[in-house]
Order: C-alpha cells, then structure tokens, then sequence
C-alpha cells in the first residue's frame, strides 16, 4: 500500500494528488511516469510524475478523473492509500541546452509538461510556455509554470482567460516571429492537439517532440497494447517512449487506436448485422 | 501386487467438464482424479529399478518411489518426496507437456498407456494442499546472508524457496502486482486456477520468503544497486517481449499480441464482469501461432463468445509445440484449426477495426535449423477469411529493460543472459536461470534452472562466509 499524504482539486475534475512510494522517488526522471492500481480489481492506470524535484520526497501525481478509474483514484482522501504503484516508467526527457524553447500545454497535458518545462528551464533554456483549456478553471498550474518561464501564455475555448482560441494561434504568432522563433516545441496535450501543433511546426521546421498517451497495461513492453507507429516504424510508448518526433507520429492511428474500448460497446451491439460476420469470402 | 496384476489395470481416464459446458466459463477443464482412481493409476507403476520415467523428468522427480507410497494408500508420504523435489507440483502436474518428458520415457507407454504421472503429481499436490501437509521447512537458524530473485515466475519462485529452505534471507522483486509470471497472466485459469498459484506463492511465503511486487529491475532498481544491497542475486524475469507478425494492418483495433490478449484476461481478469478491465470480443477470432500460448488465447476467445474461433498456424498438425491434451481440448471445444497458412495482411474497416485477414497457403519444404520442416508459401494460393479479433501468438523474446541498465552483463545475440551449466552469469554473485536465458521453454525447464542456481548460489554464499 502506497501513503496519499494529500490530495487537493486543483481544477475542476483535477487534482494534485502526493503519494509516498521512496523506491521509485529516488529512481525518477523528468518525463516518466507510474503505473497505479487504486484496489482489488481496479485497472492499471498509467499517470505522469508531475515533480521532478526532490529525488527523496514523495511523488506528485496530477490527475484528471475521466473515467470509473480515475475517478476512484481522486475520491480518495489524503491519509488514504493506492494499492498499487510501479515506476519510474518510459525513458526520461532528453534534457538539452538548446536556448529558446516553448513547451505546449492542453488541459491535463499542463501536468505531463509541468516537470519537462521546468527541466528545460533548469538546464538553462529560455522557456516560454503557452497552456490552454476550456475556460479560466481548466487552466492549470499557472503560477507554478511562471515562477521559472520567461513567459506563459494562456487561451481559452470561451475567452474567459488570456486568448480566445486555441493553443495553436499563440503558436503561430511566434513561430512567424523570427525573434522569437524557438530551437524547439514540446506539446503534450490531447492527440488532436498534439497533431495540429506538429503539423504547424513541420511548415517552419522546428524540431517537435510530444508525449504520447495510448492504452497500456503493463507499462513494461511486455504487452505490445501501446504501440504506435514513428516513422514507419513500429514503437512501444511505455519503453521506447512517452515522447516521440511529433513529425514523425502517426496520430490518425493514435487516435484511432485510443478510442478502441469507447467504441466497443456499439460494436458488440452491431455484431448481429455485422456485414463481416461470417465465413470465408 | 504382482505386476500381471499392475499390467492389467487401465490407465484411468480424467474426469471433465464438458465440451458444451466449459466452452462457456473459465473453470477448470480438469476436474481432477478421485482417490481411489488415483491409488488404483499408482498401482499401474512396476517400479523400474532403472526409472527411466526420472530420467524424462527435468527436475529428476522420484517418480517411482512417489508412485510406491500412493500406492500404499500412504498419500502424505507421497506428498513428502513430491514437496521436496518439486517446488510447483500442483502446477507442473497440470502444465507439463508429459506427453515429451516423463510420460514417454515410461516403460508401460511402450506398449499401451504410460503411468499417468502427472495427473498423479496434480493428485498429491492438491490432496496436500487441502489437507494442509507441508513438509518443507526453513532452518530455525539464519545464515545471515540476503539474497535478492528478480521475477516471480516458476523459475525465481524455485530458487526461492530452495534458497529459504538453506536458510538464506530471499526477497523476490517482481514487476507485475501480482506473482507467478506467465503462470498468472498466460496460462488461463480454465487450465491452472489462481487459487493455485496463490497456494504455491503462500507456501513460499511460510519458508520465510518476502515478495516485494511493483518492483521493476532496470527502473525501480538496478543489477548493480540490488549488489549493494544482496549478497547474491537469481535474475529470472523471463522472455515477455512479444513479436508481432510485421505485416499490413497489425496496428487495427482488435489485434492483440497473446502477451496482451492473456493478460488483460488472467491477470486482469476481464473475464469477470466486476472486472474494470475491458477486452474485445468478436464474433470470429483468429489466432496465429500452434504453441500452448495460440491455444490458450483460441480457447479463451471461443469462451469469450467467438462464434468461430480460427487457429492458424504456418506447419502442420505434428509440428504443433503444444501439449497434446491442450489440442484435444481445443477440438472438443469446436476451435478450428487451419494448418499451414501464413498470414499475409490484416485488413480494417474505415473505423480502424480489423475486418479481415488475407492468408497464404504453404507446404512443408527442407528441415530447418529446429529440424523441423521448413513452411514454404505456395503461389498464387491467397485467401481471404473474416475476423473481428486477431491475436498474434507467435512467440516471445527477451525484454531488455533489465539488462540494458546492467551492461556488464553477457548476452548472447537474442538479447537472453549467457549463463553456464549451473547458472552462473559473468558477473560473480548474479546468476540467472529460466526463458530469460533458454528462450520461451516450458515451466519445468524453468524450475529446473532455478534448482541449479541454487544449489550453486549455496555455495557461494558459503565461500563468501569462508573469506569474511
Ligand atoms: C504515459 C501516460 C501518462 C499519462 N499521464 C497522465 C497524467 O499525468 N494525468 C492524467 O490525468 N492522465 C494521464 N494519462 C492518461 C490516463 O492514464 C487516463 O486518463 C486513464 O487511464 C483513464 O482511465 P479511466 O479508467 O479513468 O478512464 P476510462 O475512460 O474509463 O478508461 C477506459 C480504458 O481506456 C484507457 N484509457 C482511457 N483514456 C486513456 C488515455 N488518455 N491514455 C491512456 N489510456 C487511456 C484506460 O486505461 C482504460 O483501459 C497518461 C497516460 C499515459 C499513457
Ligand atoms: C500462454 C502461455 C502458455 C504456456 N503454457 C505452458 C505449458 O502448458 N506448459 C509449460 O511447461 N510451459 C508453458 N509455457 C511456457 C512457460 O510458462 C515458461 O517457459 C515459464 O513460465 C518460464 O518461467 P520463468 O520463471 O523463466 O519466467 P516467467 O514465467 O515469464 O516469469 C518472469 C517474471 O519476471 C517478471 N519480470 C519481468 N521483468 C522484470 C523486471 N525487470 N523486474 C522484475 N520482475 C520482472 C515478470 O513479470 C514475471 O512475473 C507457456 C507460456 C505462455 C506464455
Ligand atoms: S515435474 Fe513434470 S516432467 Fe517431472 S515428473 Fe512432474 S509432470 Fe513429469
Ligand atoms: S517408467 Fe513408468 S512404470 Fe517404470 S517406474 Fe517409471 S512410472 Fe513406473
Ligand atoms: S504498456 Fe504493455 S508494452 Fe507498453
């Protein structure tokens, strides 16, 4: 059993949970993650180490509750504990001196980019950092990102914060800005995102490297469930990855592919009239 | 008992559920031997001074004098030789593959049925378990010296507990929540239950043996760090890296690698309706691959309601590696066996879900490497079949998490752990054992490195104790 030492909603739905686990604190790296399994039965949930810093303290995890897991996981008060908890996972962020950067962040992404921005800051890049959601709440980690970003640039869906819109249009206005013109683009956030933002810089040919998010189970590369195609090429993300050459990503089939247990439940239903059912052509 | 007398007697057949039954749940298939059908199958022995049965056995169980207490009606005698020279016998007495091991070097196989001796083994294993005989027990007296095992599988549980057994302080690192290796995730419940494998690990756990889960050697913790730690160190994290076909379409919803397929259904039991973890089902699964692991994933998906549930495999029927009694199984169970056909291509539909598979016919050419005839593609033989779910079960290679943060260690050019004949690695104090250096293999093979290992990291640990 893993100690929560606090859990605080941050935003709606999100939440800053401090779990102790000293065995993995003292291995990780800014860009891995954990594998955690809240009880008996529950799924295995894979969750990005929002902190980087103190290699002797507990871990930050920041979770999102989007489904029945996760969900359960936020439900449970500080003092209480997770079953389960496996890590550091996936191979850790190349930390580079590159000069200027800017780091990407859409909604609960904020919180895979948290630790990888203040990395690169640390590693003596000039940081600027765009982060989008919804509306003004959905925007997290704000302060945290400022305290060592040259800047942080918000938007917001509804205009409620910063500027109306997407992260891409901030993007664009800085990559057309040959002053400001970064070495290099971090984005971590939804696929489509991370997609729009990869197809953006390929026109200006700025490197880009995202933190791929497909279904995992075991997290090891012994499953093969989080696959994805780079390059032609056939990757685990929770080995070879999380984050890959968003130029090279094929996030059609990233998408696709994270979307197999939503649509499953249609497709049992379908079954029956399924024009495929059946024996050989 | 003269042996006319023990030559006349049938071997006993196993009692099952049915095909129409079990086609339906994920209880076992076997339902076990009753005394006095095991007493009885015991008395069929002749007591072969010679045993070549032992000979069969890769741990040398002592077949025949096992045998001789069953067939005295003394079953906790029996489960006293079986404990001693078997960490796993409820387990082996059902994954063996006899049928190549100690089965068939049996003298009564020669002409007519062999000994059921693994059925038998199975018998005394659980008659011991659910009479609470444990004859094994570790030393009152600690040597002192700690020993760290890398995986929980058949192999470190092994040299686990024959390590606690001498007295050695044993912690088990395993990555997974849960122990047992393939024996949880692969192997299916419909042919070794949970419940057993949680009995085996209980066992360890009575010797004094600690099992630390959650504990990934390569990421939580290193080779390097566990020598700091440990006087000594058994790595036995097994192959788990699967290998896909590296053909169109691989990537589509609804193909699996057996790795995955297996385990969201055993370890994460999404068999279970209370189970949070989803799996596919479709209304024709097809399997590629003829080992134990095609088999396991075909039969799980006709239980998972595949109207039609296709093994395909590129040799032919007598090149299939799996047990016979698992492919018996599988044709009662109305599973289809397609026989050398390769797939070609997995086609989807404009959602991304797998569709269909196109297949090649071959035929078998000159032997290769393994001996066995090579499957050659015929010409102009493509064809297509429908399928909704694809699992591909097509073999495992070594996982190099592990080994890429030790690189002092020796590997040969699969990636595996060169170890010598009693597991002994290049680096002193770590020794290895298990598929992490045979390849894929079979859980006996497995137990019988981790046998070895301990035998000679007993004796390490002791000239360690001579220098101090
Ligand atoms: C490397 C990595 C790092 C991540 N880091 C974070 C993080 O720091 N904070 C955070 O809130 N979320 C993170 N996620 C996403 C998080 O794992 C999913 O939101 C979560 O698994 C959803 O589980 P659920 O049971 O609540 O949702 P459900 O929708 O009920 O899940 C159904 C199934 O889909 C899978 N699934 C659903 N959405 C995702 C997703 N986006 N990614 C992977 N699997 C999914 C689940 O495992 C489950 O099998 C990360 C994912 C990956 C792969
Ligand atoms: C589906 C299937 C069916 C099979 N059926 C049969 C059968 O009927 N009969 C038979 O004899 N054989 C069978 N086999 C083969 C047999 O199961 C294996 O040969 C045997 O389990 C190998 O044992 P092992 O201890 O070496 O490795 P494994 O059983 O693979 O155990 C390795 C353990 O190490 C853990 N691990 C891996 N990496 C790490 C790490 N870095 N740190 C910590 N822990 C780690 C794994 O999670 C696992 O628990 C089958 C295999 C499969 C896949
Ligand atoms: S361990 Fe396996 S090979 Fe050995 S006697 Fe038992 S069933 Fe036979
Ligand atoms: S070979 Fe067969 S008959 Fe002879 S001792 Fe072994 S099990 Fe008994
Ligand atoms: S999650 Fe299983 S291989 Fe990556």
């Amino acid at each position: 059993m893993f100690e929560i030492l606090s859990n605080d909603e941050i935003a709606p739905l999100v939440h800053r949970m401090v779990v102790r686990a000293p065995r993995i604190a003292a291995a990780r790296k800014p860009g891995q993650f954990v594998i955690v399994r809240h009880e008996e039965g529950d799924e295995r949930i894979p969750l990005t180490i929002a902190d980087a810093a103190d290699q002797a303290g507990p871990l930050t995890l920041i979770i999102q509750a989007v489904g029945q897991g996760t969900k359960d996981i936020v439900a449970t008060e500080g003092g209480g504990g997770i079953l389960d908890v496996a890590g550091p996972l996936g191979m850790p962020t190349e930390i580079e001196k590159l000069g200027r950067v800017v780091c990407v962040g859409g909604g609960v992404g904020t919180a895979v980019l948290y630790p990888l921005a203040k990395a690169l800051a640390g590693a003596g890049n000039e940081v600027v950092t765009i982060i989008g959601g919804r509306s003004a709440p959905h925007v997290i980690l704000r302060d945290e990102l400022a305290a060592f970003c040259k800047q942080v640039l918000c938007t917001t869906e509804d205009g409620s914060l910063g500027v109306k819109g997407f992260v891409t249009a901030v993007l664009k206005e800085i990559l057309e800005d040959d002053a400001r013109r970064p070495a290099a683009v971090y984005a971590v956030g939804p696929v489509p995102m991370m997609a729009a933002v990869s197809d953006m810089t390929r026109e200006y040919a700025v490197r880009t490297i995202v933190s791929l998010n497909p279904i995992m189970v075991d997290g090891t590369g012994m499953c093969g469930g989080c696959r994805v195609t780079v390059g032609g090429e056939i990757k685990f993300a929770c080995v070879d990855g999380p984050e890959f050459d968003g130029h090279a990503v094929d996030f059609r089939e990233l998408a696709s592919r994270q979307n197999m247990y939503k649509e499953h439940q249609c497709r049992l239903d379908d079954q029956a009239n399924s024009p495929t059912a059946g024996g050989d052509k | 008992m003269t042996p006319k007398q023990r030559m006349a007697i049938e071997r006993a057949t196993m009692p099952e559920q049915s095909a129409e039954v079990r086609g339906a749940n994920f209880s076992e298939v076997n339902l076990g031997l009753a005394e006095a059908a095991a007493v009885k199958e015991a008395q069929r022995c002749l007591q072969c001074k010679h045993a070549p049965c032992v000979e069969g056995c890769p741990v040398a169980v002592r077949i025949p004098e096992f045998l001789a207490c069953l067939a005295a009606g003394d079953i906790a005698g029996a489960a006293g030789i079986l404990q001693a020279d078997n960490a796993l016998p409820a387990t082996t007495g059902r994954v063996c593959p006899q049928e190549t091991q100690c089965e068939a070097k049996c003298i009564r196989g020669k002409k007519g049925d062999a000994v059921a001796v693994g059925w038998l083994e199975r018998f005394v294993a659980d008659w011991a378990a659910a009479n609470n005989v444990q004859t094994l027990s570790a030393p009152a007296q600690l040597t002192g010296r700690k020993v760290a095992v890398v995986g929980s599988g058949p192999s470190g549980l092994t040299t686990a507990g024959e390590l606690a057994r001498m007295g050695h302080d044993v912690t088990v690192f395993e990555a997974l929540h849960a122990t047992g290796g393939v024996l949880r995730y692969g192997i299916p419940e419909f042919r070794l239950p949970k419940r057993i494998v949680d009995r085996e690990v209980d066992n360890l756990r009575g010797l004094g043996v600690k099992i630390e889960c959650n504990v990934i050697v390569g990421k939580t913790l290193t080779v390097p760090q566990i020598m700091e730690e440990f006087d000594a160190c058994y790595i036995a994290n097994g192959a788990g890296l699967p290998m896909f076909l590296n053909v169109p379409g691989e990537n589509l919803k609804g193909v699996y690698s057996s790795n995955e397929y297996l385990t969201r259904v055993n370890l994460m039991a999404a068999y279970k309706p209370e189970s949070a973890t989803p799996i596919a089902r479709g209304d024709v699964a097809v399997v590629f691959g003829g080992g134990n692991t095609a088999m396991d994933a075909v039969r799980t998906a006709r239980r998972l309601g595949s109207r039609r549930a296709v093994l395909a495999y590129r040799r032919g029927r007598a090149e299939m590696p799996a047990r016979t009694e698992e492919i018996h199984h599988a044709e009662q169970e109305g599973v289809e066996f397609m026989f050398l056909v390769a797939p070609l291509e997995v086609l989807g539909d404009e959602a991304g879900w797998v569709r269909s598979v196109r297949l090649q016919r071959m035929e078998l050419g000159e032997p290769d490497s393994s001996g066995r005839r090579r499957p050659v593609p015929i010409a102009d033989s493509e064809f297509e079949i429908a399928a909704n779910i694809v699992v591909v079960a097509v073999g495992t290679r070594a996982n190099p998490l592990l080994t890429a943060t030790c690189p002092e260690l020796k590997l040969d050019k699969w990636g595996n752990i060169v170890a010598d004949e009693n597991q002994m690695t290049s680096i002193p104090g770590v020794f290895a054992g298990g598929d992490i250096v045979r390849g894929g293999a079979t859980v006996i093979l497995a137990m019988g490195d981790g046998k070895r290992a301990a035998v000679t990291m007993g004796e390490y640990l002791a000239s360690l104790d001579k220098k101090d």
